[in-house]
């Protein structure tokens, strides 16, 4: 049974004949104008399934697209494609290790670096925060969301490598450079581009969407569950580990594998900061090249066959990824629907 | 209700008629090309002055050599051009002309304290070295050796290249390929290659603003670009042992010295071209067209447009940092025209007559 806003299950609608005849207090209609309805119904039906008809088509012809124009990569290299480092227009040899690679790492700081300040906003909005300022922090967040990707790409490269290049790396190299294992992220010659700065400036790019998230679904808790825990003294702090994150688990990582679906794909931002140098490297600090700016930089000009099917190759490579994340993100917000659905 | 609407028909119909009898007219009086991003500012800067002249429109798209390579052969369009040239076996089994358009140069630039534009010197062999990863410091004996009054800093070589495919990075490697047998080996020659050293910027200003935030840096750049922007660019020991900068004039001095007559097809490289003023970076950007074109009268029209623009357009293109085609070579491009382009019936798409004051 359907439930409205407040839990309680809806009437069965009353069917149009009954609506009309409440409306005109006739007992009669017409069967003329009731088979016209039919008829109109019908073809609004027909109308909204074609437009959803079409975004499934869509799908399945750039799934289709992809498969054929990367075929002769796929063909030519096999599985070795996704395995190999080597990036060579010359001898027409190409891997996509170093850009999958970029990719994941790139997102995985942007994970790190996110996720613990988004839940910060959204903590501090949905329980800290006086009322009256909620809504200016809340609109601040989503503005954020809403500048395009390539001024923080600019921004990243013009403001924020310097200081990176000239403060923050050099501190972490000499904090952490000498530390066993750790100590290999943070080699090379600080230059303010590479993988360490595209990761942090994803991760300030997916913070808004991972914040929103977290304060919706944050903010369905019911009350009477946290008052009870804020009656048995419990403070905020245990509150939120203790009631608001169980209560929400699901719904969050749901909304952070949202926003590590955005930073797999983002593009532009990464261009202008990564470095784009096809170079497998342990160190963070060194330039490296992902999926998506691989794609930005070279499919224009990129002559032989091999190459351009080896691009499109790696865009379909991108495009599994991306649905690998986006599925799990879709079932773990469904399970969350289920069971809120259930115990409410 | 129902007169308006008939009206509004009927002046929908007569004016869609109205159309109708232009549009015909407006497609024959526009020809499309596609290709090179480079050659684009002066194309379409050319293309402007010709159709307030003319009336005539050149509709060019900026979707890269390998995009007009692609869209000519396809015959979607009218020329395509490319900034590496076709061979003559690839311009034979597609079944078409190349002849070039016009010239510019890839010149290297640095950002290093102390040091003024054109006071580093730098060989062919030392830059392949840099960009090979072999010199990784710019105190380094071999470039102290060459630049006795210039200060160098013993500061590591920020080596900066071109991420995004393109004409320059061609010609760049094309030149370093040339002078270094290493670097044919290791790196080659082609729109992009796989470097072993630095980092990658995209487009000229990504290279450019690479150069500027790094200390200690290299790139190299359009000349064009180097010159608006006013970057530290070197000067470069050419094919005749002479030291010389980057300018107009070694840039055609590059393609005066070079043997166009012994290059079928135009498919020739102005790099280390012999010559006591030659840049030895200097490339040209070549238009493609079909022996047997499609539309006759299109590729008619196509080439009074170029012979006009070898006539009448070199001033536009100087005013662009772009360095014109001598009249010697533009004199063997219109021989070429004559001989090879020709309609179905095997006429000369073009004559003497068609050049326009």
């Amino acid at each position: 049974m359907m439930r409205g806003p407040y839990g309680a299950p809806h009437f069965h609608l009353p069917d149009k004949k009954n609506i009309l005849t409440m409306a005109t207090g006739q007992s009669e209609i017409p069967d003329s104008v009731l088979k016209r309805q039919r008829l109109m119904d019908r073809a609004f039906h027909a109308t909204t399934a074609v437009a959803a008809g079409i975004v499934l088509i869509l799908l399945v012809g750039i799934i289709i697209s992809l498969f054929i124009g990367s075929w002769q990569a796929l063909s030519t290299f096999g599985f070795g494609f996704v395995t190999t480092d080597a990036w060579n227009p010359v001898t027409e040899k190409f891997g996509a290790l170093v850009p999958i690679y970029g990719t994941l790492v790139s997102s995985l700081i942007a994970i790190v670096i996110a996720v613990p300040i988004s839940l910060g906003i959204a903590v501090f909005l949905t329980e800290v925060s006086p009322e009256w300022l909620r809504r200016p922090i809340g609109t601040a967040v989503e503005l954020l969301a809403a500048i395009p990707s390539i001024i923080y790409g600019m921004w990243g490269l013009f403001l924020f490598a310097p200081v990176l290049a000239n403060h923050v790396q050099p501190w972490l190299q000499s904090t952490f450079g000498d530390t066993p294992v750790i100590g290999a992220l943070f080699q090379g010659a600080p230059l303010g581009i590479g993988m360490l700065p595209a990761g942090i400036i994803l991760g300030i790019m997916i913070i808004p969407f991972i914040t929103a998230i977290m304060r919706d679904v944050f903010l369905t808790v019911p009350k009477f569950l946290k008052e009870s825990a804020y009656g048995l003294g419990a403070t905020t702090w245990e509150v939120v580990w203790n009631v608001v994150l169980p209560y929400t688990r699901m719904a969050t990582v749901g909304g952070i594998f949202l926003g590590l679906g955005r930073a797999l794909g983002e593009t532009m931002a990464i261009t202008f900061i990564i470095g784009n140098t096809h170079r497998l490297s342990a160190s963070l600090f060194e330039p490296g090249n992902s999926i998506a700016s691989t794609l930005a930089n070279e499919f224009t000009e990129a002559v032989g066959d091999a190459h351009t099917s080896s691009l499109i190759a790696l865009g379909l490579v991108l495009f599994l990824i991306t649905f690998i994340v986006l599925s799990l993100a879709k079932l773990l917000l469904m399970s969350l629907n289920q069971r809120s659905g259930k115990k409410s | 209700m129902r007169r308006t609407s008939l009206t509004t028909l009927a002046l929908a119909a007569v004016t869609s008629l109205g159309l109708a009898t232009i549009v015909p007219v407006q497609a024959a009086a526009t020809i499309n090309g596609a290709g090179s991003t480079f050659v684009y500012p002066i194309l379409a800067k050319w293309a402007d002055t010709y159709r307030t002249k003319t009336g005539l429109g050149v509709n060019y798209q900026s979707i890269g050599s390998g995009g007009g390579i692609k869209q000519i052969k396809a015959k979607t369009v009218t020329f395509g051009a490319s900034d590496k040239p076709l061979d003559i076996k690839e311009l034979d089994e597609a079944g078409l002309v190349q002849f070039p358009i016009i010239m510019g140069g890839v010149v290297p630039v640095v950002n290093l304290k102390n040091v003024k534009p054109g006071e580093l010197k730098l060989t062919g062999a030392l830059l392949a070295d840099i960009y090979l990863g072999k010199i990784t410091v710019w105190n380094d004996a071999a470039l102290a050796k060459l630049n006795p009054g210039v200060k160098l800093p013993a500061e590591k070589i920020n080596v900066v290249s071109r991420a995004d495919g393109s004409g320059t990075t061609y010609i760049f490697t094309h030149y370093l390929s040339k002078v270094s047998k290493e670097f044919k080996e290791k790196i080659g020659n082609n729109t992009s290659v796989e470097w072993k050293a630095g980092v990658g910027g995209k487009g000229n200003e990504g290279v450019a603003s690479y150069v500027r935030q790094l200390n200690g840096s290299i790139g190299y750049v359009e000349y064009a670009y180097a010159l608006q922007n006013k970057m530290t660019y070197a000067q470069l020991q050419n094919k005749a042992g002479k030291f010389v900068k980057p300018e107009t004039e070694s840039f055609q001095a590059a393609a005066a010295s070079a043997d166009w007559k012994a290059s079928p097809g135009f498919n020739l490289m102005l790099t280390d071209q012999a010559g006591a003023k030659s840049w030895p970076i200097t490339g040209a950007t070549f238009i493609l067209l079909h022996k047997k074109p499609v539309k006759t009268e299109n590729a008619q029209e196509a080439l009074k447009f170029f012979d006009w623009a070898y006539r009448q357009g070199d001033k536009m293109a100087d005013a662009l940092d772009y360095v014109p085609i001598p009249d010697s070579v533009v004199k063997l491009v219109e021989a070429t025209w004559k001989k090879d382009v020709t309609d179905a019936a095997g006429k000369a798409v073009w004559t003497d007559a068609m050049i326009q004051k």
